[in-house]
């Protein structure tokens, strides 16, 4: 089995690893590194679980060798919460509007969501809706979703930072 | 889906890239983005022992542009034509084609390169490149560099005039020049962001009096790659482009496709949405003309 | 019981489930990670049926880091086979090919090796000869005499027929004044859930335990385990405290667990298999009905309808589960909410070589609703009708509860006429009309849909011995343990896994309110099979009912307990005590008053002052029987099939383009009835998500066949899942009838949404096309569907 070596940021700590060029970035930030929060749904780039933020961009993570990402900084659900039991806007947001069922979309749909609210901070249901497309859940019907962004963005809510 | 085993490097520059296409010839294969080549390889439909990693080139990310023409890196990604103003400004309609290519995820990563050398017969890249008559720049260790025409460079479902040994490098497209340019791309799809069931793609440019001065079009999906019609749009040329005129022109086009079926779609509703959409591109570019009355 | 009544029951609250689920730290079986664990790999018959002549694994077995390859063979020998739910016992399912492949994706052989990749490896250098034979696809075609057989030994292709009459038929229809007939199609379509089926097992020789991690919802799975492993039944050790991405009704996972137990055992090292999407669609056994229905319906001039016939012809695939029994259960409802006298049904299962079929949210319901809506919109339609006018001509009026239907079951109770203005309302409907002639102007296509629909929910084993007389279980049971500990916290036990449905959420909330507790300090834990109270897990929208009665059971005999220690510490009556949030007071006398604390120190510290007889500790189970339940079908097929009546009322404006086909949902209202919800942010969570699996099947998803009997949709660039641009804004407008049978009035809901929109956005769709004399029979409407039927009509015009 050949080898190299990956130096990859996640969540700020930089980890050096020896992997088969054949591992995909979610495989490594799962076996390897054993963030599970990031999760495996088609393996072929369609239904969104994997997705991650690389170099602050939201990427599918199954569709990247980790070798291809060697010196890159990854930002995976683990790392969207602004510290140990203070979760994000978004991440409070989906609690408080149960935009979540069996949480397995979840991971991939804040990292979306999270990107959507940097560059688009007061988003209408439409962007909400384009930018959660890539996103595939078939628990919630996306309806709680949407709405839990509007509820964190709501230029008039005094109860968000 | 694991992929098979393959080795891997990273290229320092575009010579090395070559340097080892030349020796590995079908073993190597270059990546880029990998947003279709990836779950190729995850599938085991690909296969190669050897990938060789062009996404950090920077000689291949640059955009330049004289008075005739953009050229564009073959690594540029696509999120950065997207979102690039200059281009939007000289070739809108690769912008417009970028709209339906895919997701915003799959353009973070996703190459114009990548894009046109998977050459999906639904693709929207090959198809905007096409009307826009643009020459890819192919460069090898042994032949040097090469210009293709999009037109030649098409050859069949997922193939293109690429060689093993060669890397495509850039794209050239030609800015045409003057007012009252307008351009449309418009696709069917079951969901938004899938495989086209067909699509269209148009650009003109219409004279003082409102008749057609210049006009490209195409459709993609409906045959085995993408299709312009260069003789029909010579015809087209003096005339006023009316709905009747747009619609019997998208009918003999239509009459020219040759599409397959698959598990969605029937050949025959294939080649009526091939017609529907041109005439509608057609008709929208026209109105997108007649938002454009100041120059380039 | 109206929701003032209750302090935390139907209140907004964050669902306990998702403070791990937002942060990534879900506990899914692919995340269970043993030390020095194994992975499988599948190799599936890439043929629809062909005979294994040979299996030459050497190579495999060759290669670096495999360390075992099995096959059917190997199963045969020492487990015992999967049996179907109905009376076929030479319809034998072993998890891998037995000599002969019956459909393109079965398993034939499996490695473990070091990584999943290398066992990815080592398949492609399995050697299999195959011996290719004849094939059916098709269900009308494996019906006749002359069809290959799928499984020679059995005879036929037909797994289970049967016609139950209920009523005077033939008499109410020679009476009508009319009578339609037509056929409609529900294609083979799933709830696919983004998380494939992954179980990992660990066997250790010293305890002789199984331990088994899977994402599995299904009831008896342990049990069956074992039995297939021949193991005793406390011998394996499901633990249910493992997160389930989703299931909707789908995750038996039966092969693949004893696929993996077995090598667990073999090997004598932990094993986890986690398919892969390819392996899911083709060969994990989880697609769902497939469907002709041939109906009937006899009606007067009026709009009445007097009698149905019914004949539903299922293709369950090359093996059987549970999902013959998926024709039974809509027995329960055969006649939706409707006051039809009589009813005729011909259930009919046959065997082709396709994926077997399993278990779907609703259970069969969602296509029945379909067929029968698709009815009234026709008998509408030939009576130039209002469609819901004639709905709410036949509709069963909300004083006529409990309503017994000819098949034998009693509708607790609803509002349907209701809970249909509500959603008219909500609309508003005249808003729709306008909307609707607006798109008609511009040239689109444009119709409203309607559907009314029933939900049964609650549960029950039923239609097991309706569909099989050999099986007399009529026990369908839940449970729960709630101890309250020494420091008094309180925590509950469920005894079965969760799969969205925010189980501990439910749990806490009913604890909480009938010991008037805050539900967010009790602990809600998932037990394993072998300290588990029993269940029979969350199917047939039945957990709020059973899961949530057995909650407040207990906690009622807790709060007995305490109010026996109360009167007795208190030398008080036990009626003159007021209950305020744990603690105790005397109504007469206010300072005679004992504290939640002082109870739970009495109870485990204080056996001097308890009362005689009383166990010490707080901690109490409770087991019951679904209500209701408890008998066997009569012999003409008439039993009470679940207990509790839920329903939904679904009105939408939809556009179509006529160009291309295409389908646009502009507005879409659901009106839902289940009576109390207990947790209404999870109620309106599953509705939502109901209508978008609905919307799958009615515009998108299909699993379409070669005629090879190849798979052809078998990835997500294929298969089509709707993303956030095809499910369109939703509103839920909630009624609530109160159950009579249950505990605070609640009803089940978890197949909510999906039992009633098919048949909606059908109507919808068939509303635009109406104007062209055209309908669609067939779902999904496709564009390429919609399409052709247009233009096919304008050839013939």
């Amino acid at each position: 089995m050949n080898t190299v070596s990956v130096q990859i940021i996640v969540n700020g700590t930089l980890y050096a690893k020896e992997v088969e060029p054949r591992m995909t970035l979610v495989d490594f930030l799962r076996d390897e590194l054993g963030l599970t929060g990031t999760h495996v749904g088609c393996e072929h780039g369609v239904c969104g679980a994997c997705s991650i933020l690389l170099s602050d961009e939201p990427i599918r993570s199954c569709c990247i060798f980790a070798v291809q990402a060697d010196g890159m900084a990854v930002t995976t659900v683990e790392g969207l919460a602004l510290g140990r039991g203070q979760l994000s806007k978004i991440q409070d947001a989906f609690c408080e509007k149960h935009a979540l069922q069996c949480g397995y979309c979840t991971p991939g749909m804040l990292i979306a969501c999270h990107d959507l609210i940097k560059h688009t901070p007061h988003p209408s249901a439409e962007e909400v809706r384009e930018a959660i497309s890539s996103n595939i859940c078939r628990c919630t019907g996306y309806q709680q979703i949407v709405d839990a962004v509007l509820y964190a963005t709501d230029p008039k809510g005094t109860t968000h930072e | 889906m694991k992929a098979a085993a393959f080795d891997y490097v990273r290229a320092d520059n575009l010579e090395h890239a070559l340097g080892i296409l030349d020796e590995a010839g079908s073993e190597a294969k270059l990546i880029a983005g990998g947003q279709s080549l990836v779950p190729m390889m995850a599938m085991r439909f690909a296969r190669p022992s050897l990938l060789v990693d062009i996404n950090r080139l920077e000689e291949l990310k640059k955009i330049s542009q004289d008075e005739q023409t953009v050229r564009v890196g073959a690594c540029v990604r696509q999120r950065d034509i997207e979102f690039n103003y200059s281009l939007g400004q000289t070739v809108p309609l690769l912008k417009k084609a970028l709209s339906w290519v895919g997701h915003s995820q799959t353009r973070n990563r996703g190459t114009i390169g990548g894009s046109l050398v998977y050459a999906d017969p639904s693709a929207e890249l090959p198809l905007a490149s096409l009307v826009l008559g643009a020459s890819m720049h192919l460069q090898s260790d042994a032949a040097g560099l090469c210009k293709v025409e999009a037109a030649d460079f098409f050859l069949g479902p997922m193939f293109t005039a690429i060689s093993e040994t060669e890397c495509l490098v850039a794209i050239d497209l030609p800015i045409w020049q003057g007012k009252r340019i307008g351009s449309a791309f418009t696709e069917v799809s079951m969901r938004k962001g899938d495989f086209a069931m067909a699509s269209a793609a148009c650009q003109l440019q219409t004279n003082d009096d409102g008749s057609l001065r210049r006009i490209s079009f195409g459709v993609g999906g409906v045959n085995s790659v993408p299709t312009v019609f260069p003789q029909i749009a010579q015809r087209m040329i003096n005339k006023p482009l009316t709905p009747e005129f747009a619609k019997e022109v998208a009918a003999e086009v239509a009459k020219e496709c040759d599409p397959g079926s698959d598990t969605h779609v029937s050949s025959r509703f294939r080649r009526s949405l091939a017609g529907t959409l041109l005439a509608r591109v057609m008709l929208e570019a026209l109105e997108d003309s007649m938002l454009n009355g100041v120059s380039k | 019981m109206s929701n003032a009544n209750f302090k935390y029951i139907g209140k907004h609250r964050r669902a306990v489930e998702h403070r791990r689920f937002v942060v990534g730290e879900g506990n899914f079986a692919a995340d269970i990670h043993l030390r020095g664990m194994l992975h499988v790999a599948i190799l599936a018959s890439p043929y629809a049926h062909a005979k294994i002549k040979s299996i030459d694994v050497s190579a495999a077995l060759a290669m670096p880091g495999v360390h075992t390859v099995i096959t059917g063979a190997d199963l045969f020998v020492d487990t015992d086979p999967i049996l179907p739910g109905v009376d076929a016992p030479l319809v034998k399912r072993y998890p891998m090919a037995i000599d002969i492949a019956r459909y393109a994706g079965e398993w034939v052989a499996a490695v473990v090796a070091d990584t999943r990749a290398l066992a990815e490896d080592a398949v492609e250098l399995l050697d299999v000869e195959y011996e290719v034979l004849d094939h059916v696809i098709d269900p009308e075609d494996a019906l006749s005499p002359n069809s290959p057989l799928i499984h020679q030994a059995h005879g036929s292709n037909i797994i289970f027929k049967r016609k139950f009459t209920w009523g005077e038929v033939d008499q109410h229809f020679s009476e009508c004044d009319h009578e339609i007939s037509y056929r409609v199609r529900w294609s083979r379509n799933s709830t696919v859930p983004i998380e494939t089926f992954a179980v990992a097992c660990n066997w250790n020789d010293s305890t002789q335990i199984m331990d088994v991690w899977a994402s599995i919802q299904m009831p008896k799975f342990p049990d069956q385990l074992a039995k297939a492993l021949r193991l005793d039944g406390n011998a394996v050790r499901v633990h249910f405290d493992v997160d389930v991405g989703g299931s909707y009704g789908l995750k038996r996972g039966l092969k693949h667990s004893i696929v993996v137990a077995y090598l667990a055992r073999k090997l004598n090292r932990p094993v986890r298999f986690v398919e892969d999407r390819l392996e899911n669609m083709r060969g994990g056994d989880m697609q769902g009905p497939d469907r002709i229905f041939d109906v009937s319906m006899g009606f007067n001039n009026d709009g009445i309808i007097q009698s149905m016939r019914m004949r539903a012809l299922d293709d369950i695939g090359a093996y059987s589960g549970r999902s013959p029994l998926q024709l039974g259960k809509p027995v329960g409802a055969i006649i939706g909410p409707y006051r039809i006298k009589s009813v005729e049904y011909e259930a009919i299962a046959v065997m082709t070589n396709k994926t077997p079929q399993e278990a779907v949210r609703g259970f069969g319901q969602a296509p029945t609703n379909y067929a029968i809506e698709t009815g009234v919109d026709k008998i509408a339609r030939f009576l130039k009708l209002d469609r819901i006018e004639l709905r709410n001509k036949n509709l069963i009026g909300k004083d006529e509860f409990p309503y017994l239907i000819p098949s034998g079951t009693s509708y607790d109770s609803g509002d349907y006429e209701t809970v249909l203005k509500k959603a008219l309302n909500e609309a508003p409907l005249i808003d729709l009309i306008a909307e609707r002639d607006r798109l008609r102007q511009s040239g689109f296509l444009a119709g409203i849909g309607i559907s009314t629909c029933l939900e049964p929910s609650g549960g029950n084993s039923s239609f097991e011995p309706l569909f099989n007389p050999k099986n007399l279980t009529t026990t369908w049971m839940d449970s729960c343990f709630i101890r309250i500990d020494l420091s008094g916290s309180i925590t509950a036990i469920m005894g079965t896994s969760t799969s969205g449905q925010a189980h501990e959420t439910l749990v806490s909330t009913v604890v909480g309110e009938i010991l008037d507790r805050p539900p967010d300090d009790i602990r809600v834990l998932h037990a394993d099979s072998l300290n588990a109270m029993p269940s029979n897990s969350p199917v047939g929208s039945r957990m709020a009912i059973m899961l949530g009665g057995a909650a407040a059971g207990a906690a009622k005999k807790l709060r007995s307990k305490l109010l026996t220690i109360a009167a007795y510490s208190l030398a008080a009556s036990p009626e003159t005590l007021d209950y305020h949030e744990g603690n105790f007071i005397s109504k007469q006398d206010p300072t005679k008053k004992i504290s939640w604390a002082e109870l739970v120190e009495i109870a485990h510290r204080k056996f001097h002052e308890l009362p005689p007889l009383l166990e010490p500790g707080l901690q109490e189970k409770f087991v019951w029987e679904v209500p209701t339940g408890g008998t066997l079908p009569t012999a003409d097929g008439r039993v009470q099939m679940y207990p509790c009546h839920s329903f939904e009322a679904h009105v939408l404006l939809a556009s179509i383009d006529p160009e291309t086909g295409i389908v646009k949902i502009h507005k879409y209202i659901c009106g839902h009835d289940c009576g109390v919800m207990i947790s209404p942010d999870v109620v309106h969570g599953m509705t939502y998500g109901g209508i978008a699996h609905g919307l799958g099947a009615a515009l998108l998803e299909k699993f379409s066949f070669s005629d090879e009997g190849q798979l052809l949709s078998g990835t997500f660039m294929d298969y089509l899942l709707p993303s956030s641009h095809e499910v369109p804004a939703i509103t839920i407008v909630d009624h609530c009838t109160p159950s009579p049978l249950t505990e605070f009035g609640q009803k089940g809901s978890g197949e909510a949404g999906y039992l009633g929109s098919p048949a909606a956005i059908a109507s919808a769709v068939n509303d635009a096309l109406a104007e062209r004399n055209i309908s669609i029979n067939t779902l999904p409407m496709t564009p390429d569907a919609i399409w052709t039927a247009l233009h096919e009509y304008e050839l013939e015009a």
